[in-house]
C-alpha cells in the first residue's frame, strides 16, 4: 500500500519541486529514507562527540594509572583501561575527532585540488586534457592504499601529513568526474547562449557550468569521506598514520590486536566505533546518491 | 585482436617504469637513511665507515645514475641485499613469502567470487524479501567496514566464544580460514552488489522471458540464460578486486601473523629497507597490472559483442 501511494505521490510532487530546487527536492527524498536517516543522525552524533571531546571525556586522553593497567569494563572506567593505564572511553572520544577532522578535512583538500584541475582540463581539452587523463590510467594502476602508505613512510606520522597524503592521492578521482561533467556540459545550449551574452571563461566555468555538474561531484564527496576515515585508520594500525599519544581508532586497534587473548577490550570497542561510523557514513552516503541522482546508482 | 594483446603488453612497460619511478622517487625523499646511526639497532658508525658503505650500496652516486641501475638490475630479478636482513636478498624473501600471499589471495578471491555470485543471485531470485536482506546486508557490512575491524570481530566469534580456529599463525589449513575470510569478505561484498544489480536486468530481459515462454523451468532459466550474460559486467570487477585482495593482505597477515609479502612489506616499511620496499611494491604493481590485463582479455572472450 506503501509502495502505492508514493508512486502517485511522487511524479505531482516533482514537477512543483523541480521549480523550486533540486537541492530541496534531494532534502526531502533524503529524509524519507530511514536508513540513511539513521546513518545522518549518527554522523551528527559523532560530530558532536567530536565538538565537545573535552567536556565529554571523563578524563584526559593521556592520564595514566600505572596502578591498574590493562583493566576489563568496569564502573569507575566504563570501557576498561589501555596497557598504560588510560582511560579507554576518554580516548574514544578523542579518537573520533581524529576520525572526523581527517574524513571532512581532507575532502575539502580533495575537492580543492580535484575540481579545479577536472573542470580546466574538460573545458580546455587538448594536450593539458591528454596528460590528465593520462597520469589518471597510471595512478588507477597503482593501488591506492599502497600509494597512500608509501607517502607516508616518506613524510613520516601526523595528522598534517595524513591531510596530504590523501589529498596527493584523492583528488584524482575527483577530478575524472568533474571532467566528465564538463566536457558534457560545455556543449549544451545555455552554454552557449551565456557565451553569445559575452560570459568569459571564468564566469561560464564558475557560473554556468560547475554548478550543473555538482551533484556527483557532491555524492563522490559523501563517498570519499568514509574512504578518509578508513584510510586513517589502516595508516595507523600499522603505525605510520597519527603520532601517539593522540588516541586514533585505527592505532587502538593495532595495538589491541596484539594483546587480544588477554584482553579483548583493548581492540574491540575501538572496532566497533570503526564499523560504526563506516557503515552510518555508507549508509547516508548511499542515501544521498539516490537522492541526488537515481541515475548514478 | 593480436594486434590489442601487443600493444596492451607493451603498455605495461611504461606502466612499471612509472611505478618504479614513483617509488624510487618518494622513497629517496623520506627523511632518515638507512645509515642513520640513530636507526633502531644500528652501530654508531664513523664517516669514513658511512662513506665506504654509501660507495658500497651504491647511495653515493646521483639519484638518476641510482634509479638506472636499480632498472637494469630488476629486469633480470635482482633487487640487492635487504637493508634490514643482511645476510638475505630481497630475492629470496620474495621467492619466500609471496607463494604465501599468492595461496592466501587467490583462496580470498575464490572464496569471493563463490560467495559473492551466490549471494548475488540469492539477492536477485527472492527480491526484497528475507534473502535479498540477508545477503545485501553482508554485503554492505563486508564492503563498509575496514578487514582488520572484520579480523578482531571474526577472533572474537571463532577463538574465544565458539573456540573453532586458532588465533593466528600458518602452519595447518586449519590457520587458514580465518585470515581467508577476512580477507575474502571485502571482494565479496562488492560482487553480490554487482550481481545482484545485474542478474535483476537481466531477469527482466526479453530472452529471458523467451525462455519462460517456451516452457523452461526455474532453474536452467537462472543457470543457463540470466547468469551467463548477468556474469559479464562482474568480469569487469575482477581487475579492482586483486588490487583490494592485494592491499588488504597487509593488515590480515600482520593481525593473523601469516609470514606472507604483505606483513613483509609493513615491516620493510618501519625499517626503511629501501631495496625492500621497492621490489614488494613493483611485485604488486607487476602482478595487478599484469592480471588486469588477463582480465580485460577474458571480458572479450567472454562478451562476443566486445571487438578490439
Amino acid at each position: 500500500m506503501g509502495r502505492a501511494a508514493v508512486a502517485v505521490a511522487v511524479p505531482v510532487d516533482e514537477t512543483r519541486i523541480r521549480m523550486s530546487s533540486l537541492w530541496r527536492d534531494g532534502a526531502r527524498r533524503l529524509l524519507r529514507n530511514r536508513l540513511a536517516l539513521a546513518g545522518g543522525i549518527v554522523v551528527v552524533l559523532l560530530c558532536l562527540v567530536a565538538i565537545f571531546a573535552d567536556f565529554l571525556a571523563p578524563l584526559p586522553y593521556t592520564k595514566s594509572n600505572f596502578g591498574r593497567l590493562n583493566e576489563a569494563p568496569s564502573r569507575e572506567y566504563p570501557l576498561g583501561t589501555d596497557q598504560l593505564g588510560r582511560d579507554l572511553l576518554s580516548r574514544m572520544i578523542y579518537g573520533a575527532r581524529v576520525s572526523m577532522l581527517v574524513g571532512l578535512g581532507a575532502q575539502v583538500i580533495v575537492v580543492l585540488i580535484g575540481v579545479p584541475i577536472g573542470a580546466l582540463s574538460g573545458y580546455l581539452g587538448g594536450r593539458m586534457d591528454i596528460f590528465l587523463t593520462r597520469f589518471i590510467d597510471v595512478m588507477y594502476a597503482f593501488p591506492r592504499l599502497l600509494f597512500v602508505i608509501l607517502v607516508m613512510s616518506a613524510l613520516g606520522a601526523g595528522l598534517m601529513n595524513i591531510f596530504i597524503a590523501i589529498g596527493l592521492t584523492g583528488w584524482v578521482g575527483i577530478a575524472r568526474q568533474t571532467r566528465a561533467q564538463v566536457l558534457a556540459i560545455k556543449e549544451k545550449e545555455f552554454v552557449d547562449g551565456a557565451r553569445a551574452l559575452g560570459a568569459g571563461f571564468g564566469r561560464l566555468l564558475a557560473c554556468h557550468i560547475l554548478p550543473n555538474a555538482l551533484t556527483p561531484i557532491v555524492v563522490a564527496v559523501t563517498f570519499g569521506i568514509p574512504e578518509a576515515i578508513f584510510t586513517e585508520a589502516a595508516l595507523s594500525f600499522i603505525g605510520v598514520g597519527i603520532n601517539p599519544p593522540t588516541p586514533s581508532w585505527g592505532q587502538m586497534v593495532g595495538e589491541g590486536q596484539q594483546y587480544i587473548r588477554s584482553y579483548w577490550h583493548l581492540c574491540v570497542f575501538p572496532s566497533i566505533a570503526i564499523a560504526i561510523t563506516m557503515l552510518s557514513f555508507t549508509f547516508f552516503g548511499d542515501g544521498v546518491r539516490d537522492a541526488l541522482g537515481p541515475k548514478l546508482k | 585482436m593480436l594486434q590489442y594483446v601487443v600493444s596492451r603488453i607493451l603498455w605495461l612497460i611504461p606502466t612499471l617504469l612509472a611505478m618504479a619511478l614513483v617509488t624510487f622517487l618518494v622513497m629517496h625523499a623520506t627523511p632518515g637513511s638507512p645509515l642513520d646511526p640513530v636507526a633502531e639497532g644500528a652501530n654508531p658508525l664513523s664517516p669514513e665507515a658511512q662513506k665506504n658503505l654509501a660507495a658500497h650500496y651504491g647511495l653515493d652516486r646521483p639519484l638518476h645514475e641510482q634509479f638506472a641501475i636499480f632498472v637494469g638490475k630488476a629486469v633480470r630479478g635482482d633487487f640487492g641485499n635487504s637493508f634490514v636482513y643482511k645476510t638475505r636478498t630481497v630475492r629470496e624473501i620474495i621467492v619466500d613469502t609471496f607463494p604465501i600471499s599468492l595461496l592466501l589471495g587467490s583462496m580470498a578471491l575464490a572464496l569471493a567470487i563463490v560467495g559473492g555470485l551466490t549471494l548475488g543471485i540469492l539477492a536477485a531470485i527472492y527480491q526484497n524479501r528475507t534473502w535479498d536482506y540477508v545477503s545485501v546486508s553482508l554485503a554492505t557490512v563486508g564492503v563498509a567496514v575496514p578487514n582488520f575491524v572484520l579480523a578482531v570481530f571474526l577472533i572474537i566469534l571463532f577463538s574465544f566464544v565458539l573456540p573453532l580456529f586458532p588465533t593466528g599463525g600458518w602452519d595447518s589449513p586449519r590457520d587458514w580460514v580465518l585470515p581467508t575470510v577476512a580477507l575474502a569478505l571485502a571482494p565479496m561484498g562488492i560482487i553480490a552488489r554487482f550481481t545482484r544489480a545485474s542478474m535483476l536486468e537481466v531477469i527482466r530481459a526479453d530472452y529471458t522471458l523467451t525462455a519462460r515462454a517456451k516452457g523452461l523451468g526455474e532453474v536452467p532459466v537462472i543457470f543457463k540464460h540470466a547468469l551467463k550474460n548477468a556474469f559479464i559486467p562482474v568480469v569487469t570487477l575482477l581487475g579492482p578486486m586483486f588490487a583490494a585482495v592485494g592491499t588488504g593482505s597487509f593488515f590480515v597477515e600482520s593481525i593473523f601473523r601469516v609470514p606472507g609479502m604483505g606483513r613483509f612489506f609493513v615491516l620493510s616499511m618501519t625499517g626503511r629497507d629501501y631495496p625492500m620496499i621497492m621490489a614488494v611494491v613493483l611485485t604488486y604493481g607487476a602482478f595487478l597490472a599484469i592480471m588486469n590485463l588477463v582480465v580485460d582479455l577474458l571480458y572479450g572472450v567472454l562478451d562476443p559483442r566486445i571487438r578490439y
